[in-house]
């Protein structure tokens, strides 16, 4: 699974790509966290607009993620989901985490 | 009462290693397909297939691997159904793991692939036996679509 990351002051972006299951989950899961730890930014934002696929472990990768950013004074985004990807997020309630662009 | 004829059946036996998640929903919305589906019908089934098989991933095997088996029959009203089995440790207590949010997979596992199945699929059942297996059948009926000159 590609990751394009940029940063930008103290935001940084990470653009996912592909399927996000279980497989997929835990390898990029590594890749994002030590992003997160090396550049510590305020503000991360993760990209689901080159996510074709999620399920719930999906759900857990953006939780997880959400717990991380957050232990260490950070905000969590997200941008970029399909109408496919949040009638799942939805169904976790993740709408009601301030974390919606815009 | 009306029987409903078996269109078409497929079965599919696969070792439970995580890298088969991407087959078998591709595998069952390829065979489903046949169908002529609405991309969100698929999408739903293809969600729900990949949450079956990989609680037998992450659960009924663990750090083993087993055979995982996903069966699929279509009927000719539109309903699709889903068996996936597998051998491995079972569950017990089928109504506790259901609840949304419970999880005995750990960090980052949401605990919502029961939920998942139930709200992607018109109906969901389980079947667990403690140290025999577990099997999910799911059932989706897809909008049977018509051509127009059949019609009038």
């Amino acid at each position: 699974m590609d990751v394009k990351t940029i940063t930008e002051q103290e935001i940084t972006t990470v653009y996912l790509s592909g399927e996000l299951d279980h497989h997929n989950a835990a390898p990029l899961r590594e890749r994002v966290d030590t992003v997160i730890r090396e550049r510590r930014p305020k503000r991360l934002v993760l990209d689901f607009s080159g996510i074709s696929f999620m399920d719930s472990s999906g759900i857990g990768f953006v939780m997880g993620r959400y717990k991380l950013i957050r232990s260490l004074d950070g905000e969590l985004r997200i941008q970029g989901a399909s109408a496919r990807l949040e009638k799942v997020m939805r169904l976790a309630g993740l709408e009601k985490l301030p974390i919606w662009k815009g | 009462m009306i029987t409903v004829k078996t269109m078409n059946e497929m079965r599919l036996v696969f070792a439970s290693r995580s890298a088969n998640e991407a087959f078998a929903r591709s595998a069952v919305s390829a065979f489903v397909a046949q169908l002529d589906p609405a991309v969100d019908e698929l999408a739903d089934l293809r969600t729900a297939v990949s949450e079956a098989v990989t609680n037998c991933i992450v659960h009924a095997y663990g750090d083993d691997i087993g055979d995982i088996t996903v069966q699929v029959q279509l009927f000719e009203n539109g309903r699709v159904m889903v068996k996936v089995r597998d051998r491995g440790c079972g569950i017990p207590d089928v109504k506790k793991a259901m609840e949304p949010l419970y999880t005995t997979g750990g960090e980052d596992r949401s605990g919502l692939g029961f939920s998942v199945m139930e709200s992607f699929m018109d109906t969901m059942k389980v079947r667990s036996a403690v140290g025999k297996g577990t099997t999910v059948t799911m059932e989706k009926y897809i909008r049977v679509r018509r051509r127009r000159d059949d019609v009038l």
